[in-house]
């Protein structure tokens, strides 16, 4: 057991002894949730992967003379993040070729050649045929992608409504549902969906929006090792395994074949994608708009939580015995279960039965969810009124509702405000977890700013930034409003 | 001429113990008695059964002519002409503590008989004065001492004008020289020709302000 413990740090001692010798495997990080044909767990064996992108990382292995390529998940969108703090060496997984990524990164030769591609639904198809078609309509597609950077510029010239979705499969759902008009992605995303979706649902459309190309990206201090992973992606483009792979999951087209003959040609093809400005100003009024969109869900929210809260409270303090349980279920069954499921149960389990927008469905999550909390607020709150305070206004022959109006509310408001007010800042907070269900809001926002730039460092210090901006002054506020309202004692 | 207050063989119980058994009691317009007994012997019971706080399950209390039976607390809306007629000033107080001294008095004028805010004030602006508190009508009850408290809990009382007055313990809080303060004020109180009910062990208060005692065994 010692001797087995030890083995690893005697080994490690040793390669430090010996000049630095390669590694023994070329360790590679992808996201496994995106799925066949790129990264996918293997069916027979979960704990294996399979893909394209997994035999073009083994043959980029072999030919770097590894012994094996070991895979490493992590999320898609960290991609980049990932690869600069070494937790891998080389992010393959449907990377797409951008500018900003080339500005930021080591990036590798393109070795696949993708369409942007439009899908509508079938009655659409002969109305639609171009981003320009779809002004006014909801496009989806998935986050910080040069697909929503497309959508991002169509909002402005074609006045369409780009949604940005977490996830590749929930677009086209929502396209068959009705809740979007059309998505834009990757050709290879949209024939699976398709295909997933039974081969009828929704119509892909022939003529590309875009062309995009798959890269390799290495940390930016990683040059040296990018050539030599270049050679190796060359190579297998000349001696046809490249192609093997690729016709093996039938993902192979002409147009590989030119992609293959002018990288050749040429050493490097030229990035495609939308040019990103790397202005932080650039950024400001998206950042802008997503503080106030966080900031509206999250007062909107509070105002439905409030309401709702009083009632619960009112219906657990003054309500008869089954209304009591009934109450009491709710709000321990809100409290007992994340607020990540309801978000899910309230804008995808229910879309069966309603259909709600994103927006309205995010408000109504949140609102339910902290009712809960407001509602044990103010049942407690009810409950710091002394009983002798409640006798003396029934001798002075106030009514049941004159005594909660006049008496028992003012001095239960006061306790409860402290209180309030922190679930109100924690409120504004958990709104990021709205992103899910495609809003915007400002830490998705900062999420695709820190994408597009290639670093967190800004993007997060401007987004906590406005994080506080907002909560400290409300923390100030509720620190006010009680010294106010509580007399001095 | 009958009394303000009749109690007939009043009867408490909490549980399997009996509180009060079979009080009676009369309280005349302009007379003070005082209800003497040790702690627990029901004094505060008869008080709260008196204002309608406290269910009772034997006899009757009859406050000028409104009549309260033997059984559950009638509900509020019932209730309406004993609180015109009672008025009850707790051991503790139990001031609204987010009212001012003013505003704990004038609540209920403005609130259950509806008068103006400025009538009341200045209704409740006399009441405190003649009660010695005048100068605290801004101060917050958690201001006061126990002696200003209580006087304004009374002139909260009072401020409705019912012809009975019931106080739970008055001297608990007060020194010697607020006792006989208190005491000149109870007698102004009956001469105005209210009846007053006062729940006490001081044998000494008793003796020296009321017209007369009614004790109870524990």
């Amino acid at each position: 057991m010692l001797i087995a413990a030890t083995c690893p740090v005697f080994s490690l001692l040793l390669s430090l002894g010996t000049q630095a010798p390669a590694p023994q495997a070329l360790v590679w990080g992808g996201d496994a949730e995106g799925g066949a044909p790129f990264v996918e767990a293997d069916p027979a064996n979960p704990s294996r992967v399979r893909g394209f992108d997994v035999e073009v990382a083994e043959r980029i292995a072999r030919g770097l003379g590894r012994r094996t390529a070991r895979f490493v998940q992590v999320q898609w969108s960290s991609i980049d993040q990932s690869v600069e703090r070494g937790d891998f060496t080389l992010g393959l997984s449907g990377v797409e070729d951008t500018p900003v990524r080339r500005a930021r990164h080591a990036v590798t030769i393109p070795y696949f050649e993708f369409r942007e591609v439009l899908a509508v639904r079938p009655q659409d198809a002969g109305r639609i045929h171009s981003l320009a078609d779809l002004r006014g309509h909801r496009v989806a597609t998935l986050g910080a992608t040069i697909a929503y950077d497309l959508l991002l510029a169509a909002r402005d010239s074609a006045g369409l409504i780009p949604l940005s979705y977490d996830d590749d499969v929930h677009p086209y759902a929502d396209l068959v549902s009705g809740r979007v008009d059309a998505v834009l992605l990757d050709h290879i995303i949209a024939q699976r969906a398709l295909r997933r979706a039974g081969g009828s649902a929704f119509v892909i459309l022939d003529q590309p929006v875009a062309l995009g190309h798959y890269v390799g990206v290495l940390a930016r201090a990683d040059s040296t090792l990018r050539d030599s992973v270049d050679a190796v992606l060359r190579e297998a483009m000349r001696d046809g395994t490249l192609e093997q792979t690729l016709r093996r999951w039938d993902v192979w087209d002409p147009s590989q074949r030119v992609l293959f003959e002018r990288v050749l040609r040429s050493g490097a093809a030229k990035a495609g994608g939308a040019a990103t400005s790397l202005q932080i100003i650039a950024y400001l009024p998206s950042v802008a708009r997503a503080a106030a969109i966080t900031l509206v869900i999250s007062i909107l929210s509070m105002a439905l939580a409030v309401t709702l809260g009083l009632a619960l409270a009112s219906a657990r303090v003054y309500g008869p015995i089954w209304l009591r349980v009934a109450t009491t279920v709710y709000v321990e069954v809100i409290r007992g279960t994340p607020l990540l499921l309801q978000l899910f149960v309230i804008y995808y389990g229910l879309s069966d039965v309603v259909r709600l927008p994103a927006f309205l469905a995010a408000i109504l999550a949140l609102g339910l969810n902290y009712a809960a909390y407001e509602a044990e607020i103010y049942r407690g709150a009810l409950e710091t009124v002394t009983r002798s305070q409640l006798e003396a206004a029934r001798t002075l022959g106030l009514s049941e509702l004159q005594i909660l109006r006049l008496v028992r509310g003012p001095q239960a408001f006061r306790f409860a405000l402290a209180p309030m007010t922190n679930d109100f800042v924690a409120l504004l907070k958990d709104s990021s977890l709205v992103s899910v269900i495609t809003v915007v809001e400002l830490t998705k926002q900062t999420a695709i700013y820190a994408t597009n730039v290639g670093s967190w460092v800004v993007p997060g210090a401007l987004c906590a930034a406005v994080y506080l901006a907002m909560s400290l002054p409300l923390a100030r506020l509720a620190r006010r409003l009680e010294r106010r309202w509580s007399p001095a004692t | 001429m009958t009394a303000l207050l009749v109690i007939d063989r009043l009867s408490v119980r909490y549980d399997s113990r009996e509180v009060l058994r079979a009080l009676s009691l009369e309280v005349a317009r302009g007379e003070i008695v005082a209800l003497m007994g040790p702690s627990g012997a029901g004094k505060s019971t008869a008080l709260r059964a008196v204002a309608a706080l406290q269910p009772f399950g034997n006899g009757r209390i009859v406050v000028d002519g409104f009549a309260l039976e033997a059984g559950p607390v009638p509900p509020e809306s019932r209730l309406v002409p004993l609180r015109r007629r009672v008025g009850l000033v707790f051991q503790a107080h139990a001031l609204f503590s987010h009212l001012t001294a003013l505003d704990n008095v004038t609540l209920a004028p403005r609130h259950v008989l509806g008068q103006t805010r400025s009538h009341a004030e200045s209704v409740a602006t006399e009441l405190l004065g003649s009660l010695g508190v005048g100068g605290r009508a801004s101060a917050w009850p958690s201001q006061l001492s126990g002696g200003e408290a209580q006087r304004v809990a009374i002139a909260r009382a009072l401020a409705p004008d019912p012809p009975l007055l019931l106080m739970d313990e008055p001297t608990a809080a007060l020194d010697p020289a607020r006792r006989t303060a208190l005491g000149t004020t109870l007698r102004q109180l009956s001469e105005q020709g209210r009846g007053l009910l006062i729940a006490t062990h001081d044998t000494e208060f008793a003796r020296a302000h009321a017209d007369r005692v009614v004790s109870l065994t524990a």
